[in-house]
């Protein structure tokens, strides 16, 4: 790569009919980032992530992730990165082995890939003794680490995550946040978006996005800074509020 | 090939583990076939006739015995006047009732022509014709009877001149309606399962959302489809070979043709319908609409099919409709093996369009099913 941007992203919008739920915004994540991506329900933070991931075309301006062009070469993108939706996406009346060796085998890996990646996971996530439940009978926080997990068995250098932590109680949130750190630290970008402002603090930057256009971009300390402000949730509403 | 059979195998154990689905998949097309079989018939039985009587002599109380006689009638009640029969029928307690005119005996007798009145409920039309040709037929051998006794009486030559059909009913001699209804039932049970699991298998991703999660896997269109699909290509194949077991089993419907090529034909039919059910479910956002929508198209294709009502005597513009309805290719041809023994040539062109007709709707499909919106 040119630069060390994996995800360059320039005057992007998505209108649907007159309404522009992404409003020609411009940002870039480099490589090994924790990148938060921040606001309000309903503010196009999962408008904007679907375009980036390839499964919703963008109306206007340019964009690659990880040097792919979202318009011509989406399938290329989704090649090298992960996704976790917002909405448990795994399949509940498979078990915890099965989805894993699904997605797996989805994504092409061989089965000798996939049973290591597998004993791996299990073994990470503490599973052992659930592989072979079905996965509708675990708890929801186990589910989304299970996600998370599933969606970095390719190894995909950046992972999208969308309000991963969302319904979860705080201890499996912090375990969450140690999970994202690991994969961090062996080198995948993360993008995240999320409700929880305490969650922005541990991201290396974050965006705050306003009815569809980025409002601010900057690292959690320099935000608080400029916002004169002792937390990311006071920034968060100054912005939000307008 | 790898990524299609991790799809297959995650079908099959999710077709399996739906204790809610299976035995709709199973035990409900074998009731409909047993039951279906049994009572979606053509033949008309059971007619109640009642009639006036007004000549009251021998000769036309041998006509009514002659009714009474036939199996497909009941001769329910004689009545007093033409009123209180056409009052019967107005109530629905009788189809037809027949009006013998006095003087009947000493017409016949003075070999004058004689006009019996038959009165029919044709309020399904098809029904009342096949009564009338029944009714027409007791009364022609009983004329014929007649006449032949009354000339004998007379100069005890025989000069009938009659010219008589003697009808020959080929592939189904004994006229058995299940022998013609089972084969077109089964075709029935075939296209329903496969058209709905088909159909509802993909929305019912989208509803819980997996489908966007395998949208942004690097997986291709095709291999997806294929994966998806083919399960449901092996359970219609499997439901084809249950339904051809009770059909021996149970209606002991004759199989002359080869069953080889019966199978091979429903491979491809099966394509057809898998196709049109991805169409439909690359249309539609929940399993409801993909419901409504398939029995939309299940019940024209049913009713058009020529399975209940013969696409002869259909209109000309309903006609050249069904040629876009698979379930009439299939119908013909399963008729045509089983109960006929046709052989590959004759089913070619009927079975030439079902291919056309299966790489058009698969195309669709494919062309159709987005994993960018």
């Amino acid at each position: 790569m040119m630069n060390n941007n994996v995800i360059q992203v320039e005057n992007l919008s998505k209108l649907f009919g007159d309404f522009a739920a992404v409003d020609t915004i411009s940002f870039h994540v480099k490589a090994g980032e924790i990148f938060g991506f921040l606001g309000a329900n309903g503010a196009g933070k999962t408008t904007a992530m679907k375009m980036l991931i390839g499964i919703l075309s963008p109306t206007s301006g340019t964009a690659t992730v990880a040097g792919f062009d979202v318009y011509k070469e989406a399938e290329n993108i989704k090649k090298n990165i992960g996704y976790m939706s917002q909405k448990f996406a795994l399949y509940d009346d498979l078990t915890v082995k099965e989805n894993i060796t699904f997605f797996g085998g989805i994504y092409g890996l061989t089965k000798k890939q996939i049973d290591q990646k597998r004993c791996e996971l299990v073994e990470e996530l503490g599973l052992q003794e659930v592989t072979n439940s079905l996965v509708a009978s675990l708890p929801l926080g186990w589910k989304q680490k299970l996600a998370f997990s599933v969606s970095l068995l390719h190894e995909p250098k950046i992972v999208f995550l969308d309000e991963p932590t969302g319904g979860v109680d705080p201890i499996t949130r912090r375990q969450f946040w140690e999970m994202i750190y690991k994969a961090a630290h062996q080198g995948t970008t993360i993008f995240v978006t999320t409700h929880y402002m305490d969650e922005a603090e541990y991201c290396d930057r974050v965006s705050i996005m306003v009815n569809g256009k980025i409002e601010a971009l900057d690292t959690p300390k320099k935000l608080k800074e400029n916002y004169n402000t002792n937390t990311m949730n006071d920034v968060f509403l100054k912005l939000a509020r307008g | 090939m790898r990524i299609i059979r991790y799809i297959v195998k995650k079908e099959f154990k999710q077709i399996f583990r739906n204790k809610g689905m299976l035995p709709i998949i199973f035990i409900l097309p074998v009731l409909q076939l047993v039951i279906l079989s049994n009572a979606a018939t053509y033949e008309i039985k059971n007619i109640m006739v009642g009639y006036v009587d007004a000549d009251n002599s021998s000769s036309s109380r041998g006509l009514v015995e002659r009714f009474d006689a036939s199996t497909y009638f009941y001769v329910t009640n004689k009545f007093a006047s033409e009123k209180e029969a056409s009052e019967a029928m107005q109530g629905g307690s009788i189809d037809a009732y027949i009006n013998i005119p006095t003087n009947f005996e000493r017409d016949l007798q003075k070999d004058k022509i004689n006009e019996v009145g038959v009165f029919i409920d044709a309020i399904d039309g098809s029904a009342a014709g096949v009564i009338n040709v029944y009714i027409s037929q007791i009364i022609k051998s009983y004329n014929k009877n007649i006449r032949l006794d009354l000339i004998q009486v007379s100069d005890g030559v025989q000069k009938t001149n009659n010219i008589d059909s003697i009808p020959l009913f080929w592939y189904n001699n004994t006229l058995n309606y299940k022998t013609f209804m089972v084969p077109g039932i089964l075709v029935l049970l075939v296209t329903m399962i496969t058209l709905f699991l088909s159909g509802m298998n993909i929305v019912r991703e989208k509803e819980i959302g997996t489908l966007e999660q395998i949208n942004v896997t690097p997986i291709k269109k095709h291999h997806f489809i294929i994966g998806k699909l083919f399960p449901f290509w092996v359970l219609g194949m499997g439901l084809l070979t249950i339904g051809l077991i009770l059909a021996k089993v149970i209606f002991n419907t004759p199989m002359i043709g080869n069953l080889g090529l019966l199978y091979a034909y429903t491979s491809v039919y099966i394509l057809v319908i898998l196709g049109m059910g991805l169409f439909i479910s690359n249309f539609t956002e929940t399993q409801q609409q993909a419901m409504f929508i398939a029995w939309f198209f299940i019940v024209i294709f049913i009713l058009m099919s020529g399975l209940f009502t013969p696409i002869e005597s259909m209109p000309k513009w309903a006609q050249i409709l069904t040629e876009f309805n698979p379930i009439k290719y299939f119908v013909e041809i399963i008729r045509m093996v089983m109960l006929k023994g046709s052989g590959f040539t004759d089913i070619f062109p009927l079975a030439i369009k079902t291919l056309a007709y299966a790489i058009v709707m698969n195309g669709l499909a494919v062309w159709s099913y987005k994993k960018t919106t």
